[in-house]
């Protein structure tokens, strides 16, 4: 809310300046977000008047003019403004005057024509930052005096931003109550009289739905003059507070709204048939809106209607139909508490955000509602003439909030504070605060005054004690704890372990956004079980992502984009997958994954600079694998995985479960993403990686090992994998090591056909094996590949 | 011929040799079975006793001085030899080694690990959750009800009525403390969304947030415990200042202002005694603890502690950007 410094200042009158207010507010918790001048920089403008304006002999669009500013001789100036013409009351920049922007105002000729200053528009002043013409003062502007004495801009205009529990301070009555508070000071409260009415006229008002409107005040004005000009003190102060003046009517309702924090409407007295019935919508109604725009209303939405229609929606907005326009002579004042849960949510339904609604939905004072409408009237009478009929007042009293009655306990204050504020300064504070306090046997009952609805519980007093105590006054103390040392899980793998395996392993983390573009995801996943932002940012972020594909791959691009010809990324979060059994109908899994492109390792003058490959991948996901103590938990099966080359892919299963993928990104998708070079991409659950097999040691063999190196033939298709597998199988317990070392195809060897090596480790525990032995094993091993691979040796 | 000249012809063939196998020949031609000295040593049967011994000790002495001098040039040639072997062996080693560069971690991650770090040594433990949250967990159970107006200000990403994208890292407080008792010392960092994009915002951003709950968590304790947090995580000792702030799910609530060295005040976190409804709404009694909560914003944390000016470079993830970081 931005309100004026001077407008708070004739309410309450500290002895600080406008900044140290702003200061003194922010720390109070109702945080100041800027402190302004109300006017630009400016200096040597005056109020002047209009004696001549004629026709500038060379020029169409110019004026030339005689101004009288209080001085001995009239001012000839030079004008271009349209509105400019004789008796109007202007803004004078004499010679000398200093504008905004240092703009010094000297003589000139325009055109031939001496122009001795300047008639000033609003915006020329920093005033406003719209509007066209010059200034039209009223016709009972001093002559001569200065204009920021004329119109009080030696201002401050205060933006205040406040939390959703005070809207007690959305009016400056309300924020001065609470500087008073903070400054020990006595507010001059407003006396606002009752208005005797003159004449009958009255309308009769039905509480339909009581509990969401407990209290209608409406007032009939009839022969009210709306050609009648809102005074500039009001336009100024309303414009300050950042409210543009429409018409005396709207402005008077937006005075009383910023003055006292209370929203009040205006219907066309003539557009009402029957009565005000205070009602929800009924199904399908619509009401057309001031805007132009018609509103579906829905049941939940409370009405003002009279017999046969609705009016305006309770609280929020008014309707086209019964609105005020330059034709109305009677009129029909609104002053309503709503309750808040009836007004909450209803604006942003309908895409709407009045300053009526921004307040009835976080609370009005409920006893403020005569005050806003006698107010209301007697400025309304003072501006628009016309006659007043009695306030008629429809209340259920026993819908209205209570006055309640809070105790604050001395033991529970000192426990959640910790730290003993005496009691005669807690008395003093929760007095200050306008509540009714009595202090007995270590308890204060206090009650709470009608405007601080939003204290009800004994917390809402310890916070209003320490906020006004001063939270920087309460000391800082460290936490006091039992030394409870918590479980640790030594086969736990923290999934920083796996972050920093992948870094040593020349990868850079990387963080995407959980939502992509749906074309990629669907390109590489398909569309099943996507889970939909209905109302995402854009549509390249408008689907949770199911893999860390899409993300990382968009990474991969935009960096290969900006000349980086060696990609190595990962990236570990969750995935989002539609899923009915889930929670929430929404698996989401934690998964690592990573993106390799270009050169291994980068060119060197030694290394080989081969592009990275399957193996080199592979590679990094073992590494990944091996944090978990046990080769036996893993395997790779070839496998087409989503948006992978079929050819070049895996799926990785933990325990025979699929857990995860590896393999080169489809030749098609690189060119639809536009990626140079081949990528590899991985993921696996974290699930499957996050806890490991402790270590059960085992006696360690004193007699010699011995090796065996064998070299089979097998045709192509046959994976190694399985070769190496049955090995183990077969290899029994003498069998302690096993490498494939080498894979040879070509000259010597049948096509189709490939030729592994294996070395073959033996080694007992309890004596060294003979050649007998040795020739066991190997021979087993040999004649079980030799019948489910068909392999045979090789020469 | 007579042994001084044996021995001066012994002795020069020493000095000259330029191998230690031409060595070898010398030793050979003097000092082998059918050496030259070991002839004259021969010879010594042939004479009268008491010629030989005189005769022999200058034979034996000769034969000493020739082995010596072999000795000490075999040392000199292999010592020669060894430097010219490691002259020839030198390498360049100020060549770059072999090296799969290392990456790095996220700056995000580099700070939630660091936060985490000084949380955990005072027992906290790190709790996550979903990133797909009912509206329970992060409205209701947090004293949000439906059409509070704070759930306006959350800008929140909604899939139904009921499913939202979480808007704070509350919820896992909430689920901790629906299945475990306190004492409580938890943090909860995470990916956090709300559905606002521009300069100073992304709709994903990261959160620390903290609870304890024990039967006598004070404000106090809240605002010392933060008090270190920010000295250590700035490793400086700036101004800090709580200013009263309104959190629906803590009361008294603050927020945390650090003094930059222009002299203006930052906001670095929000927090507050845990409000009894949320206690309640997780069956504990308000009346027998006490908890304090507190939130932090992970990247504007980074911003503020590496200079980082661009909030979206966090999720650009240009290399340029992210391998300053190591």
């Amino acid at each position: 809310m931005k309100f004026s410094e001077k407008w708070l200042r004739e309410w309450v009158n500290p002895a600080i300046d406008a900044n140290e207010l702003a200061e003194q507010l922010s720390m109070a918790g109702l945080e100041v977000d800027g402190v302004d001048a109300a006017a630009g920089q400016f200096e040597g403008v005056v109020v002047g008047e209009v004696v001549e304006c004629g026709q500038h002999p060379d020029a169409d669009k110019l004026r030339v003019t005689k101004v009288n500013v209080g001085e001995d001789e009239l001012l000839d100036i030079v004008c271009g403004a349209p509105n400019c013409r004789q008796g109007l009351k202007v803004a004078v920049a004499k010679v000398g005057a200093v504008l905004p922007g240092d703009f010094k105002i000297k003589k000139a000729k325009l055109r031939g024509q001496p122009s001795h200053g300047m008639l000033c528009a609003f915006v020329e002043l920093g005033i406003s930052e719209e509007g066209d013409g010059i200034m039209e003062l009223p016709l009972d502007a001093p002559i001569g005096q200065d204009l920021r004495e004329y119109l009080a801009l030696d201002d401050k205009i205060i933006d205040v931003d406040l939390t959703p529990n005070r809207s007690d301070c959305l009016g400056i009555k309300g924020l001065a109550r609470e500087v008073g508070v903070l400054n020990n000071l006595d507010v001059n409260e407003l006396e606002i009289p009752a208005v005797e009415p003159t004449i009958d006229d009255k309308i009769s008002i039905e509480l339909v739905n009581e509990e969401a409107c407990p209290r209608y005040l409406g007032r009939v004005l009839k022969g009210i003059n709306l050609d009648a000009q809102t005074p500039l003190w009001m336009v100024e102060k309303l414009r300050r507070s950042g409210i543009r003046s429409i018409d005396p009517v709207v402005d008077v309702t937006n005075y009383v709204l910023i003055e006292l924090g209370h929203p009040m409407h205006a219907f066309d007295l003539n557009a009402i048939e029957g009565g005000i019935k205070v009602r929800s919508a009924n199904a399908g109604e619509e009401l057309v809106l001031l805007d132009g725009n018609t509103a579906k209303l829905n049941e939940s939405t409370l009405v003002i209607a009279d017999h046969n229609k609705a009016l305006a929606m309770a609280g929020i907005f008014g309707g086209e139909h019964s609105g005020v326009t330059e034709k109305t002579s009677d009129i029909l004042l609104e002053s309503a508490f709503f309750n808040p849960v009836a007004i909450a949510g209803q604006a942003r339904s309908y895409g709407l955000h009045t300053d009526a609604s921004h307040r009835y939905e976080r609370g009005v004072d409920f006893a403020l509602q005569r005050d806003a409408m006698e107010r209301a009237t007697a400025l309304l009478l003072e501006i628009v003439g016309g006659q007043a009929g009695p306030i008629v007042e429809a209340v259920a009293p026993e819908q209205l909030p209570k006055v309640t009655a809070v105790t604050l306990r001395r033991e529970r204050l000192d426990r959640v504070i910790g730290y003993h504020i005496d009691d005669e300064t807690v008395t003093n504070i929760l007095r200050r605060l306008g509540l009714d306090v009595q202090f007995e046997n270590d308890t204060w009952q206090a009650d709470v005054p009608s405007y601080r609805f939003d204290i009800r519980i004994e917390e809402d007093l310890i916070e209003e004690v320490a906020r006004v105590f001063g939270y920087n006054n309460i000391p800082n103390e460290a936490p006091l704890a039992k030394l409870n040392m918590t479980r640790h899980n030594e086969a736990d793998v923290a999934i920083k372990r796996m972050r920093d395996t992948l870094v040593t392993r020349g990868y850079q983390e990387a963080i995407t956004y959980s939502f992509v573009d749906p074309k990629v995801q669907n390109a590489i996943h398909g569309e099943d079980n996507s889970l939909v932002l209905p109302h995402p940012i854009s549509i390249e972020m408008s689907v949770m992502r199911k893999s860390l594909m899409p993300g990382l791959l968009n990474t991969l691009v935009y960096n290969q984009n900006r000349q980086q010809p060696r990609i190595r990324f990962f990236e570990q979060g969750l995935k989002f997958i539609a899923d009915e059994q889930a929670e929430n109908g929404v698996l989401q899994q934690g998964v690592i994954g990573g993106v390799v492109a270009g050169s291994c390792y980068g060119e060197h003058w030694h290394l080989d600079s081969h592009a990275a490959d399957f193996y080199d991948v592979k590679g990094d996901v073992e590494a990944l694998l091996a944090l978990c103590n046990t080769s036996a938990r893993f395997s790779f099966k070839a496998q087409a995985c989503d948006g992978l080359h079929p050819g070049q892919s895996a799926a990785i299963f933990a325990d025979g479960v699929e857990v995860g993928f590896i393999g080169a990104l489809h030749p098609q998708l690189h060119k639809q993403l536009g990626i140079n070079g081949t990528a590899f991409v991985f993921e696996i659950e974290i699930a499957a990686l996050n806890n490991r097999v402790l270590p059960q040691a085992k006696a360690i063999s004193k007699f010699p090992s011995n090796r065996r190196d064998i070299a089979i033939l097998v045709k192509d298709e046959v994976k190694a994998g399985d070769v190496l597998a049955a090995i183990e199988k077969v290899g029994g317990n003498q069998l302690v090591d096993l490498n494939l070392f080498d894979v040879y195809k070509g000259k010597g060897i049948e096509p189709d056909y490939k030729s592994l090596a294996i070395a073959l480790t033996l080694q007992a525990v309890d004596r060294t094996l003979e050649e007998k032995d040795i020739n066991l094993v190997v021979d087993n091993v040999v004649a079980t590949l030799a019948k489910e691979f068909n392999a045979s040796l090789r020469d | 011929m007579n042994l001084e000249a044996i021995l001066a012809d012994a002795l020069k063939a020493v000095e000259t040799a330029s191998e230690i196998a031409h060595l070898e020949d010398v030793r050979v031609n003097y000092l082998g079975k059918k050496g030259e000295i070991t002839g004259l040593l021969k010879t010594l049967g042939q004479m009268a006793p008491e010629e030989r011994k005189s005769a022999g000790q200058v034979i034996n002495q000769a034969k000493q001085q020739v082995t010596e001098a072999i000795n000490v040039k075999r040392e000199a040639l292999s010592a020669a030899a060894l430097e010219a072997k490691l002259a020839a062996e030198t390498i360049d080693v100020t060549l770059p080694g072999r090296n799969m560069a290392s990456g790095g971690v996220h700056p995000v991650t580099r700070t939630i690990e660091r936060i985490e770090s000084f949380f955990g040594e005072l027992g906290f433990a790190v709790k996550s959750g979903p990133e797909v949250e009912d509206d329970f967990h992060n409205f209701d159970a947090l004293n949000i009800p439906a059409h509070h107006p704070a759930r306006a200000d959350h800008d929140t990403f909604y899939f139904n009525p009921k499913l939202v994208l979480r808007t704070q890292t509350s919820g896992v407080q909430i689920r901790t403390m629906e299945t475990e008792q306190p004492p409580l010392r938890i943090i909860s960092p995470g990916r956090v969304y709300r559905n606002d994009y521009d300069q100073t915002h992304t709709p994903m951003f990261h959160q620390v947030e903290g609870l304890m709950v024990d039967t006598d968590v004070s404000f106090t304790e809240l605002k010392g415990i933060l008090h270190d947090f920010l000295r250590n995580f700035f490793e400086e000792d700036m101004e800090i200042r709580f200013r009263p702030s309104y959190f629906p799910f803590t009361e008294p609530s603050a927020e945390v202002d650090v003094k930059g060295k222009d002299g203006k005040w930052l906001e670095v976190l929000g927090c507050g005694m845990v409000h009894p409804n949320v206690l309640r709404a997780v069956n504990i009694d308000p009346e027998k603890y006490t908890g304090f909560a507190f939130g932090m914003g992970v990247e504007r944390l980074t911003m503020l502690r590496y200079g980082v000016t661009d909030l979206r470079a966090f999720f650009e993830n240009d290399m340029k950007f992210l391998n300053q970081f190591r």
